[in-house]
């Protein structure tokens, strides 16, 4: 049985989690990573994506759409820009979203141009991803 | 002397008064503990933030990489000024004290030879800002129909500030705002958000982590979430200390109310009193004269 680190989800506005979890996976910016007990420490960024943590209650998902998190040995914190439970999630949220970083991409800098690009193509691959479910 | 009746009227209005401040104190607590709430909601990812932050700031700053939201853009000529402010008046100081601070601010800024922005939030502090510095207005962002404030609200303000950053309008960018430290005392602070400022922590911490993607390009994206964060910490706080302030406001008007009814009753008594003694004694010295 493997250990157990604490998981917790914090949003600007509020708290969506904090458990005990035996694994969190993470949609990294440069790729996805599952964090275990004794995880070395790690900060990385996140790109929108689906956030799952497997607890003893079973898995638990989250939609969320960037920020950061913060990995230690003992614990998961991910502060998310915006984080939404997996079954509160509608097409309608996500065409929302979706809308959203289609015009923050439109009015981007040019320098900033391909990342709002790329920040666009990820949200569209979520909601794909979530729709098939 | 007033009569008879303006006095019962005068009572009546002011019985009136005391109803509506009455009524506006115990709106005002139920929504002071919504906005404590989301205050207290919103601290672990403030503070969560600002932990990493710090790490990360410490190992970067100094550096000649240093992205330009945290070393700045090397001259501090412009200031933004970001005026915070309620929508509403009826709470006592509390707009007063927020645009105090920031005349003062503005003040001890143009007297230092520096030019000063001001971007105001909320419109009470617009109105009260508008007499000395309406030429140095940039900008407003009307909160009015907004009922709840939320993340999105402070990101927005916070890329505003950062356009006139960005374009090189402001160098230096500080909100104000008030704190709140319990109902009867709210505290009007200034902010620096830009360029950042930590506490200079030992830059050890950052040396523990493994970052990915590299340090500086996680720094680079976090810094823009920062300001919106501290913007939103102090959206929220101000949100608080409003409905405390307004609390306190009403509190003090309805007890006032209450001293004022007591005594017109008294004044009403007194004068009810003297008219019938007056009529008593017309009568009895009538009588004596037959």
């Amino acid at each position: 049985m493997a250990g157990t680190l604490q998981f917790d989800l914090v949003s600007p506005e509020r708290r969506l989690a904090s458990v005990s979890a035996t694994e969190v996976q993470i949609p990294g910016a440069d790729g996805d990573m599952t964090a275990m007990e004794g995880h070395s420490p790690t900060i990385t960024t996140l790109r929108p994506g689906i956030l799952r943590a497997v607890t003893s209650e079973g898995v638990k998902s989250y939609i969320v759409t960037g920020g950061f998190a913060d990995i230690s040995p003992s614990g998961v914190t991910v502060l998310a820009e915006r984080a939404i439970p997996a079954e509160e999630a509608s097409s309608t949220i996500l065409d929302e979203i979706l809308a959203e970083a289609r015009s923050l991409a439109d009015a981007a800098l040019p320098e900033d141009k391909a990342q709002a690009e790329k920040n666009v193509s990820d949200v569209a691959a979520l909601r794909d991803a979530v729709q098939k479910h | 002397m007033p009569s008879l009746k303006d006095l019962k009227s005068r009572i009546t209005s002011v019985k009136n008064t005391r109803k509506i401040t009455k009524a506006m104190q115990m709106v005002a607590a139920a929504k002071l503990r919504r906005a404590q709430e989301a205050a207290e909601a919103g601290r672990p990812y403030a503070e969560r933030m600002n932990a990493v932050m710090t790490s990360l700031a410490g190992g970067v700053a100094g550096s000649e990489g240093a992205p330009r939201l945290l070393a700045g853009s090397g001259k501090d000529q412009t200031h933004l000024l970001v005026v915070m402010t309620a929508e509403r008046g009826l709470c006592g100081g509390f707009n007063s004290s927020i645009a105090k601070l920031a005349r003062t601010h503005a003040q001890e800024l143009t007297a230092q030879g520096k030019t000063v922005k001001i971007l105001t939030v909320g419109k009470k502090g617009r109105e009260q800002l508008k007499r000395d510095w309406a030429n140095a207005f940039v900008g407003h962002i009307d909160l009015s129909d907004v009922k709840r404030v939320g993340y999105a609200n402070a990101a927005d303000i916070a890329r505003q500030a950062t356009a006139y950053f960005d374009n090189g309008e402001a160098d230096v960018v500080t909100v104000f705002f008030s704190r709140f430290q319990s109902v009867i005392s709210q505290i009007p602070t200034a902010q620096q958000i830009i360029p950042a400022k930590f506490e200079a922590e030992a830059g050890a911490a950052s040396s523990l982590y493994d970052y990915e993607p590299s340090e500086e390009t996680i720094l680079a994206d976090l810094l823009p979430r920062n300001i919106a964060t501290q913007i939103f910490t102090a959206l929220l706080e101000n949100g608080a200390s409003e409905q405390g302030a307004r609390m306190s406001a009403m509190d003090n008007a309805t007890r006032n109310a209450g001293d004022m009814i007591n005594k017109l009753t008294i004044q009403f008594n007194r004068s009810r009193q003297a008219a019938i003694t007056k009529e008593l004694i017309e009568i009895i010295s009538g009588a004596e004269a037959l």
